[in-house]
């Protein structure tokens, strides 16, 4: 366990920076927003306007409401390895029974 | 590469999640035959690592943004049974909770980046490795062509579903409902953003990791081959 503590570590690291990937702005492509279209098409197409709000996803663009974008950045980095955790977590206990992983 | 909803029809959204359901349903089984040892720790840190480098933008000429995706790393070290599962937790935790693709498109992005490019990858790899010597860097050479190649094809599918919307989904006057590119103009999009800056992203996160850990964490990579889920 403890050489698997040592990637953690270095997770943790690549965490503090990720900020960097802040630096570059834009959309990546096929990745805009309503706005887009309507600058560059003129029209919404409709299943865009219609589906593009389906869902409402809490920490939108890894922003956290009362933060700043950077510290938002890091802590969005910070909680989604949290949430993936608990969620691999949560399938190797549905996948193995009632009782959980081993080890 | 993350599809956001609305750019897809919901017919496309239903037919990409079926396409995905017996990829996960094997992944599911092969991952329960190792879930006793100390897979299930490795799966969350390599899976963590993809979600992580995943907000590593980097520009592309022309004013849009690419970057890594780590699914090619993951199968590699742990197989590529074991990267269907770890990369789509990674994709649907950034859908619910971060907005960083749909939830109707899951199933699309899902078998873009956690079905077509780990095994693309890991395919290109094995058939790499075939050849001699089998130094370290030799390797890393091999897996940074594997991650070039998997990203690129995972691009080209993304391409193949955004650019079909136009041809089959469209209003009585041929206004289109989804994404309104076709695939003369998807194609050369995806694959210019990923043969050029994301490609280049995704090699060098895949040689330089499996570099990394084979020369100052050599135990890792002997547990990782005992883990793998191939």
């Amino acid at each position: 366990m403890k050489k698997i503590k040592g990637l953690w570590i270095w997770v943790f690291f690549i965490c503090l920076a990720t900020p960097a990937g802040l630096m570059a702005g834009g959309d990546a492509w096929g990745e805009w927003g309503r706005d887009f279209f309507q600058k560059v098409l003129g029209f919404v197409p409709e299943g865009i306007a219609k589906y593009s709000g389906a869902w409402h996803a809490p920490f939108r663009d890894y922003n956290i409401p009362g933060f700043g974008e950077v510290t938002g950045y890091i802590l969005s980095a910070i909680a989604g390895i949290g949430l993936i955790m608990g969620a691999v977590w949560l399938l190797a206990r549905g996948l193995s029974g009632k009782n959980g992983p081993q080890d | 590469m993350h599809i956001p909803d609305g750019y897809l029809s919901p017919q496309t959204c239903v037919i990409m999640y079926t396409a995905c359901i017996p990829f996960w349903v094997m992944s599911g089984r092969r991952l329960r035959r190792k879930l006793n040892s100390r897979l299930v720790p490795l799966l969350s840190i390599f899976s963590a690592f993809s979600f992580v480098v995943m907000m590593f933008n980097i520009p592309v000429p022309g004013g849009t943004t690419t970057h890594a995706i780590g699914s090619v790393l993951m199968a590699i070290l742990l197989g590529p049974w074991a990267a269907v599962t770890g990369i789509s937790v990674a994709l649907l935790i950034q859908a619910l909770f971060f907005g960083d693709g749909g939830i109707l498109s899951f199933g699309a992005n899902a078998f873009n980046m956690a079905v077509v490019m780990p095994f693309a990858g890991y395919y290109v790899y094995r058939f790499l490795n075939l050849t001699r010597p089998k130094t370290p860097v030799r390797q890393a050479l091999n897996a940074a062509v594997a991650g070039y190649v998997g990203i690129n094809a995972a691009a080209f599918v993304t391409a193949i579903e955004l650019g079909v919307q136009p041809l089959f989904f469209k209003a009585l006057d041929g206004t289109p409902l989804y994404c309104p590119y076709g695939l003369a103009q998807t194609i050369p999009a995806m694959l210019f953003a990923h043969l050029t800056v994301g490609g280049i992203a995704e090699a060098v996160v895949t040689g330089g990791v499996l570099l990394f850990l084979r020369r100052s964490m050599p135990e890792i990579i002997v547990d990782l081959k005992i883990e793998a889920v191939a």
